[in-house]
């Protein structure tokens, strides 16, 4: 599944009813670079209709480059762009049926709210009954009335946010792109404006590509999400498959986090995996989506994926595939819905268990010093080759 | 100043009262003197509006008041212009080489002593055989204050957000179009108070005045200084108090225009 991601319908919340139609966004071998600076390094992508779709990754990985190229404001040194069939790579700006929110929201400070959502339509030669209709719709959408007269320096970050979001959205764009758009929001409000932004993406039927660092806030809102790094598309899957599916250690690392074991393939029958390792020992692994080829592989298991238990899990039938490593914890913090642990294994390395605290009285918690088994099972591995 | 109601210490006051009278007791005294009776400028002989009559009829003061403002206002809308013009070409044009040269080139003016530019400008003018007057006056109050004015417009240029014109073009705005739709209204301030200073900067200029005018056609500075040179008469007192009372007007019309346009800049952009 790791190489037929990209083409791959997507096994998430998505219709799949829509896709057999061609994409509405077809990004074709596109590169983009800044003097010698390779910022987007041949990028290709689908994008369907009515998809939310975010491009995930570190600052400096190029993601916003290639957002501005899909606005118009950068021109792609190679490759093509098709809307709807059609190469727009060099339309200009303003002649395409693409919107785009500014990080910063660059709302116009002389104008009013209504005239900064009216400035598009305005352009586009709708009459006055007609804008002001269209304005009214925007400012329920986004929950704004009454304040159609303020100036932006006159409103909160939250509500600058939305009048941007209305702004873009009222021309009724093919594809809105967001960028980075609640980044300057504190974390509460950020929270709730992603199901807002999820509402009104599902209500108006739009296509939205969002940019975003925020792997949790990718995750939230999108259908599905394209990883890059260093100017790549390193992994286009839905927010499930990104985190229990990652095709290389680094996104397993950048998606969430992460226990690691490098070792060498030992025996192999069918999907399950024999696997030494120096840190922990023979573990086994099943991995029924990649073929694995190479000897020397990486393991990794989400902590939450790794239990613990004072004498370990009872060893019936299957038990003997569990996996199991004694050790010491060594640090425990209590966060609300879950608690981590710290375990050091016997070899010196140390691991770490995310358990739910689904019982209020917890009665066998472990302490710092406390010996432990820390067992999962094969189905909870990931083998990574790079 | 509200988030810090601390009481001015005594030595504040002090030093404020003695700043302030240091930089206005001259201008005051000259103001008081304006309206004195006597024709000795030293005594005090009582309020009059005698000075002020008399001013109006001295024809060739007069006429270099006019001159002088006509000086000031055509220089201040050409520099006001090609300044507006260099700012934006310096800060919008990313690309060109040189960039870094010539804004430095546009600063140069600001810090060469006036007796260089007027000496300069004079001898381009003999050299050229222009005839000195009006026209050469203008032209060198404009190589002056344009510099003051791309200074003024280029840092409003730099304060603005680069998306703003980016958003505007993302809305169906033309590159030009959003040029005039979105920063235009936002810089019309900073060009208002560019003119408003090219214009006090030529009403007020003695020295490169000199150099580039010709018969006929002294500014007003030029005419106080020839009159002054044989004696202070009243009169003088008069014609610079009202040359200080215009200035004023012009600042605060200047500093009101940017208050009120920073607080609504209620329909600046046309759209």
């Amino acid at each position: 599944m790791v190489a037929a991601a990209e083409l791959a319908p997507p096994t998430g919340a998505f219709e799949p009813g829509k896709a057999v139609e061609p994409p509405l966004l077809r990004i074709e071998g596109v590169a983009k670079n800044f003097g010698s600076f390779r910022a987007v390094n041949g990028v290709s992508l689908d994008i369907r209709a009515g998809e939310f779709f975010a491009l995930l990754g570190p600052s400096g990985c190029g993601k916003t480059t290639l957002l501005r190229m899909l606005a118009g404001f950068e021109t792609p040194d190679e490759g093509r762009i098709l809307l709807d069939g059609r190469d727009i790579a060099r339309v200009l700006p303003h002649e395409r049926p693409v919107n785009m929110m500014f990080q910063n929201y660059a709302l116009f400070p002389h104008l009013n709210v209504r005239d900064n959502i009216a400035f598009g339509l305005k352009r586009a030669r709708m009459s006055r009954a007609e804008i002001a209709v269209r304005v009214a719709e925007m400012m329920a959408l986004v929950k704004l009335e009454g304040l159609e007269k303020r100036k932006p320096d006159q409103l909160s970050g939250g509500q600058r946010q939305r009048v941007a979001l209305a702004r873009s959205l009222a021309r009724r764009p093919k594809l809105l792109l967001l960028d980075e758009p609640l980044a300057a929001l504190d974390k509460k409000l950020r929270e709730s404006t992603q199901i807002e932004l999820m509402e009104v993406q599902r209500r108006l039927g739009m296509t939205f590509i969002i940019v975003t660092h925020d792997q949790e806030e990718a995750m939230t809102v999108a259908n599905r999400i394209g990883v890059m790094d260093a100017g790549r598309l390193d992994q286009v899957a839905t927010p499930r498959e990104l985190y229990e599916a990652p095709n290389s250690r680094w996104i397993a690392e950048f998606v969430g986090d992460i226990n690691l074991f490098q070792g060498e393939v030992t025996s192999r029958v069918q999907s399950d995996l024999t696997i030494a390792t120096r840190e922990a020992g023979t573990l086994t692994a099943s991995e029924p989506h990649s073929a694995i080829s190479k000897t020397m592989v990486f393991l990794a298991v989400r902590p939450e994926k790794i239990k613990l238990s004072r004498h370990g899990p009872a060893a019936d039938g299957e038990g003997s595939a569990i996996n199991r490593l004694g050790g010491v914890v060594t640090d425990v913090s209590y966060l609300g819905g879950t608690t981590t642990y710290k375990v050091k294994l016997d070899s010196g390395v140390v691991i770490r268990s995310s358990m739910a605290n689904t019982t209020r009285l917890d009665k066998d918690s472990h302490g710092p010093g406390q010996r432990v088994v820390a067992w999962f099972t094969p189905d909870d591995c990931v083998v990574l080759e790079q | 100043m509200a988030a810090r109601v601390r009481r001015l210490s005594r030595f504040n006051i002090v030093s404020l009262t003695l700043g302030l009278v240091f930089l206005y007791l001259p201008i005051v005294i000259l103001v008081v003197f304006s309206f004195n009776a006597s024709r000795l400028v030293t005594v005090w002989g009582g309020w009059s509006l005698r000075w002020y009559r008399e001013l109006f009829n001295d024809s060739a003061m007069i006429e270099a008041a006019w001159m002088s403002l006509r000086v000031a206002a055509t220089s201040a809308s050409i520099a006001t212009l090609l300044g507006t013009l260099a700012a934006v070409a310096l800060s919008r044009g990313e690309g060109f080489k040189g960039r870094t040269l010539f804004s430095g080139m546009l600063y140069a003016p600001l810090v060469m002593p006036e007796v260089i530019t007027g000496l300069s400008l004079l001898l381009l003018f003999v050299a050229i055989n222009a005839e000195r007057g009006f026209w050469t006056v203008t032209i060198a109050h404009t190589t002056l204050t344009m510099c003051f004015v791309a200074v003024v417009v280029q840092s409003r240029l730099g304060s603005l957000d680069k998306s703003l014109e980016e958003a505007a073009m993302d809305l169906g705005c033309s590159p030009p179009r959003a040029f005039l739709a979105v920063t235009r209204p936002l810089i019309v301030p900073a060009i208002v108070a560019g003119w408003m200073l090219a214009f006090t900067l030529s009403l007020d200029d003695l020295v490169i005045a000199s150099f580039t005018t010709g018969p006929g056609a002294a500014t007003l500075p030029i005419r106080i200084y020839s009159e002054v040179r044989l004696g202070v008469k009243p009169e003088i007192n008069a014609i610079c108090t009202l040359v200080i009372a215009l200035i004023a007007v012009v600042i605060i019309v200047a500093s009101l225009v940017a208050k009120l346009s920073s607080v609504k800049g209620e329909s600046a952009a046309p759209l």
